[in-house]
């Protein structure tokens, strides 16, 4: 995959290249961690159709999960001199050289889905991410009301141990559980993120909760680790989405596709669409000067059933999760 | 009649002592499991399957069980395979993206094949090219996982056939399908190594090449077959873990398995020096892993303990086991009285 992505981001350059940039008016360079995940290569191909919609010449350059990628890649786009850079930063540190050397070629250079660490933040325009306290919370809110004050009992598979999404997905869920006494979290392990981690810890938690009928719901910092629990539900003869409520974080495509069968209630979307708000933003700036905030955070959507599911599936589906 | 054969082997290595330190560590760790859940040994039917904590060791336990399976013989020949974990990605994403458009059999056929082939790079590194196996198979465990990753181009495959499906979520006579192919393929494998003369020529290489080869073993075949025999159990682990989440999930499949794996076989009993190998105790050895991951998923414990109580009981179980550790219980003993 990773080879493949930049295959053709490099043939995407090398296509932007050999036009002539009357049609764009800006041009931004992006460097792009990688593909290490479906949300990832979703972010790119995202970022591509936004830049389209706004004739914005993007050039993508994957950094294959180095740092010194990154560097060499911005500062290529520093030489071409681009109207202004994205960088989702594979590190949060070592990036203060090659932010000057931006800075003082006068490109504004924004942040995606992640931030860098203090000592540079004047170095960059603004950075463009998710809360991830707040889709915790928002995930949280959800159970709350669907639960209406019924007393039910949660089991939540957290993420990898020491992750800060994990920790910050749990942090934004506990924060809402303090506020309802009806809510309680009975188990809490670690599924680290994938379906089949999420399948046997499930698994467990179904037989050390009478065989799964003292759960209420379940809370998965993501959605593969929820698909697999909904395996487990279904092989232990219970009945996910009904027996017991399901919410987790993400919206890949195919939680929706358990929505849509009514084996899953509802999923927090982690937006891929990072560029769009970015590029709203540079281009506010480059046309009228508008500084925009430090941080601008993106929408934490929450889909359930109402949303019609099996569209949404059918529209994510090809964006490479 | 094989199956026999094996029994009174296990029996006869119980009687001698060895064997004895994993069963009751095995033991232990079952009566620690009941004692933080009490319904440990609660056994139903469900959906015509066997259902209950116990099931889950066994059906958790089938993939690593596979694994140490292969995993044995190659270390028995004083090698080792770093690969298996990607091999099991590799194997899992062909079947995954063959099952649908092309039926079980298929896919099967390539995924077990591509496998074997993987256990012939293995194996000719190793035993024509005389690289160091650690380092040989470090070279599949890394670029591996890439290919694997290229086949489901980074996405998680997703598959519906029912027959590739019910390698993972299937029964037979009520014995979950990941279970009834551990101990298929443990017959089979016991059939072969130890109902002829070669497990024991398998032991004589790992034991000392040099004077096997002298004395007219074939050593080049051994290690070459070992080889190949663990990239067939790792491709089979890969098939039956993609088919228990119905998806084929390259970047997480098998990851860190080789590791657990070596502990099996290790917990087993087996030497890493080569020389002699246990198969029956390399799946206890496996069972005590599961057995520990699935107590400590039950127990209710924060994640953050569980990688610190795996060390522990693993330490426990591996000083039960040195002699060393036995002597100086000993000399410790006297020198109290």
């Amino acid at each position: 995959m990773t080879s493949k992505a930049f295959l053709v981001a490099t043939a995407l350059v090398a296509i932007t290249l050999s036009l002539p940039a009357t049609a764009a008016e800006l041009t931004v360079g992006f460097s792009q961690i990688g593909s290490e995940s479906g949300w990832r290569a979703a972010e790119t191909s995202v970022s591509k159709s936004e830049a389209t919609k706004r004739k914005v010449t993007l050039k993508i350059a994957d950094a294959q999960q180095k740092q010194e990628n990154q560097i060499k890649a911005i500062r290529s786009f520093i030489a071409q001199g681009v109207d202004a850079i994205f960088l989702a930063p594979v590190v949060s540190s070592g990036w203060d050289a090659v932010l000057k050397e931006a800075k003082e070629a006068k490109i504004p250079v924004v942040l995606l889905d992640r931030d860098i660490d203090p000592s540079g933040k004047e170095l960059y325009l603004t950075a463009v991410t998710s809360d991830s306290v707040h889709e915790g919370a928002v995930a949280g809110e959800w159970l709350a009301k669907a639960v209406a004050g019924k007393a039910c009992n949660v089991v939540e598979l957290q993420g990898t141990v020491g992750a800060s999404v994990a920790t910050n997905r749990k942090k934004g869920f506990d924060s809402v559980v303090a506020k309802n006494a009806n809510l309680k979290v009975v188990r809490s392990q670690t599924g680290d993120f994938t379906r089949a981690k999420g399948k046997e810890v499930m698994e467990s938690f179904i037989k050390a909760e009478g065989g799964g009928k003292t759960i209420c719901a379940v809370y998965a910092h993501n959605d593969d680790m929820m698909v697999g629990a909904i395996q487990a539900m279904k092989e232990a003869g219970l009945k996910p989405g009904k027996d017991i409520l399901t919410v987790s974080i993400d919206a890949v495509p195919d939680i929706f596709k358990a929505i849509a069968a009514g084996e899953a209630n509802a999923t927090v979307e982690l937006t891929p669409n990072m560029a769009g708000p970015a590029l709203d933003a540079i281009m506010a700036f480059k046309a009228k000067g508008t500084v925009p905030p430090k941080w601008i955070q993106t929408e934490s959507k929450l889909y359930t059933a109402a949303d019609d599911p099996q569209k949404i599936y059918d529209s994510k589906k090809g964006l490479g999760y | 009649m094989m199956p026999s054969l094996l029994q009174t082997s296990l029996l006869q290595r119980l009687l001698q002592g060895r064997g004895l330190a994993q069963i009751v560590a095995l033991l232990v760790i079952l009566a620690v499991d009941r004692a933080v859940s009490p319904q440990f040994f609660d056994l139903r039917m469900q959906d015509g399957r066997l259902f209950g904590s116990l099931i889950d060791v066994l059906n958790r336990g089938a993939p690593v069980a596979l694994l140490a399976l292969g995993m044995v013989l190659v270390i028995a020949t004083r090698g080792i395979d770093l690969s298996v974990g990607a091999v099991m990605a590799i194997s899992g994403a062909i079947a995954a993206s063959l099952a649908d458009a092309h039926g079980l059999p298929l896919a099967l056929a390539a995924a077990l094949g591509t496998g074997l082939l993987c256990g012939l790079w293995n194996g000719f590194l190793v035993a024509v090219l005389g690289i160091q196996p650690i380092v040989a198979t470090l070279i599949l465990m890394v670029a591996g996982r890439g290919v694997a990753q290229l086949i489901t181009e980074g996405r998680i495959v997703t598959f519906t056939a029912p027959d590739l499906v019910w390698l993972g979520n299937g029964a037979v006579l009520g014995v979950p399908a990941p279970v009834a192919v551990v101990l298929g393929m443990l017959i089979v494998t016991g059939a072969v190594v130890r109902g002829s003369a070669l497990g024991l020529l398998i032991e004589a290489t790992g034991g000392n090449a040099r004077a096997s080869e002298l004395a007219g073993i074939g050593t080049r075949g051994m290690i070459l077959a070992v080889y190949v025999w663990c990239g067939l159990c790792a491709a089979l682990a890969g098939v039956i873990a993609a088919a228990d989440i119905m998806g084929a999930d390259a970047n997480n499949a098998g990851l860190w398995l080789e590791l657990d794996a070596i502990l099996a076989v290790v917990i087993g009993g087996t030497s890493l020096f080569g020389g002699r190998f246990s198969l029956v105790l390399a799946m206890v050895g496996a069972l005590i892993i599961q057995a520990m991951n699935t107590g400590i998923l039950l127990s209710g414990y924060p994640p953050e303990f569980n990688l610190v109580v795996k060390a522990a009981v693993v330490l426990i179980v591996l000083l039960l086991q040195s002699p060393r550790f036995a002597d100086a219980g000993a000399v410790l003993g006297r020198a109290r009285q």
